[in-house]
């Protein structure tokens, strides 16, 4: 029997190794696998490229694995927000390296990972600082920029609901990087608000089949509607 | 010297949106055009981090961390709205799907091209968020700034001084004093807002204007 369930946070994130690529999900707050940062930030690996559209919000999440010095790299699209402090600390002293991507072209990058697509060209950032030495072409009288795909080691993504085959549904806006990070890693690590039976999720609206899935942990989370958090803002 | 304020500005920028458009509205003052559209059109906002069918604030209490828009503020999905994820999300933006985006801007040279990601300093942590994407994706892409900066310097420019971030990419300018088009020929004024005269903002704008109030005074 397949069974893709763990246990525990601790067992799903053991094998992060020291210089892993690790993408995480989210936009601000909305779908970061907040415990699963946790878990990953008491395993203790080092010198992490973490992937993610920002850099932190206030002191928790990845905010509080980057405090905890434990990212040599950031690959994000929008780093500076208004609680992003602690980011921009590490930043200024020259403590972390920040590879800036338009969201788009982070996107379609992850997508290209997770499709075997070894390059793509893209309108997007032709003509700016973020194009600058790369290689250009004239398609149909359109100037393009060559893109490469960015690959993980391991995606830790926030679903709403799975089951032990892998298969995932999510949540609002919360699935934003989840579906394509899961399909860019070698490992992908799903938190799930609650883990149902298999058959349970119509096959119909299974948005990340099981086969892009290796790992999942029911992480149960508070009623949705009426929590605030600080998110300030971001592109 | 009469001039639009923000709400004014993107009054007349949610005029020009018509029925069945799909629209992104940027972050920070773009956003305040989705106030002021006609309730009795529908128009579908679509927001970067993955919805179609943007609708208003919730009322308070009613707040869902996980229903947020690009700003990351708490919004709410009209009935018949959708979610998606961020790749099929920048498939629409820079796919050519969208018929409009609204932007802000630093500068706005009079070829088209757009500066509004960074500032340039050298101390600045740089963030572009969907800008770069949203600039050369949409079918139109429509600028809402004040034509001014606080020193009196015209936002219109014939080169951008501030990182670029699109060439060739607004097709319009909506700001305080008048709308531009952004034509072959050079910046027109569409229609003039205050109570100056052409030759005056000609002044102002510091870039070479054509007049193409009368074309719309026609039409």
């Amino acid at each position: 029997m397949i069974n893709k369930i763990f246990e525990s946070l601790q067992s799903a994130v053991a094998d992060v190794h020291d210089g892993a690529t690790v993408m995480i999900g989210g936009f601000g707050t909305a779908g970061m696998p907040a415990e699963l940062i946790d878990a990953l930030i008491d395993q203790g690996a080092r010198e992490l490229t973490i992937v993610n559209n920002n850099a932190g919000n206030g002191d928790t999440g990845l905010a509080a694995l980057l405090k905890a010095k434990r990212v040599r790299k950031v690959v994000c699209s929008f780093p500076r927000q208004t609680d992003s402090y602690v980011f921009d600390a590490l930043y200024r002293s020259g403590e972390i390296e920040l590879e800036l991507v338009p969201q788009g072209n982070l996107a379609e990058r992850i997508r290209a990972a997770g499709a075997g697509i070894g390059g793509f060209f893209t309108p997007t950032a032709y003509g700016t600082k973020l194009a600058e030495g790369k290689e250009t072409r004239l398609i149909d009288g359109r100037h393009y920029v060559l893109e490469s795909p960015l690959h993980a080691d391991f995606a830790l993504i926030k679903a709403y609901r799975g089951d032990r085959w892998g298969n995932l549904v999510y949540r609002k806006t919360a699935r934003n990087f989840g579906p394509i990070m899961a399909s860019a890693a070698k490992v992908a690590i799903a938190q799930v608000s609650e883990v149902v039976p298999l058959g349970a999720l119509d096959p119909e609206a299974i948005v990340t089949p099981g086969i892009f899935v290796q790992r999942v942990i029911e992480v149960p989370q508070a009623a949705h509607a009426g929590l605030t958090r600080a998110g300030g803002h971001a592109a | 010297m009469k001039r639009l304020n923000r709400d004014e500005m993107a009054k007349r920028v949610a005029a020009d949106i018509p029925e069945g458009a799909y629209v992104n509205l940027g972050i920070g003052v773009p956003t305040l055009v989705a106030n002021h559209l006609d309730a009795g059109k529908e128009i579908f906002l679509h927001s970067e981090n993955g919805l179609l069918g943007m609708g208003p604030a919730p009322a308070p209490g009613e707040e869902d961390d996980e229903l947020i828009n690009a700003g990351k503020q708490h919004v709410t999905l009209l009935t018949g709205g959708a979610f998606f994820h961020h790749a099929d999300s920048f498939a629409m933006m820079r796919g050519g799907h969208l018929d409009y985006c609204v932007l802000g801007a630093f500068q706005v040279s009079v070829t088209g091209d757009l500066a509004n990601w960074h500032t340039g300093a050298p101390d600045a942590i740089p963030a572009v968020g969907g800008a770069m994407d949203l600039a050369i994706g949409a079918k139109q892409v429509f600028v809402m700034m004040e034509l001014l900066t606080k020193q009196g310097e015209s936002k219109l420019v014939a080169e951008c001084s501030y990182p670029v971030t699109g060439v060739q990419c607004v097709d319009r300018v909506y700001t305080d004093l008048a709308a531009f088009d952004v034509t072959p020929d050079g910046l027109a004024v569409r229609e003039i807002y205050s109570d100056i005269g052409f030759d005056e903002l000609r002044k102002l704008a510091g870039v070479p204007l054509i007049d193409a109030t009368q074309n719309r005074r026609a039409a």
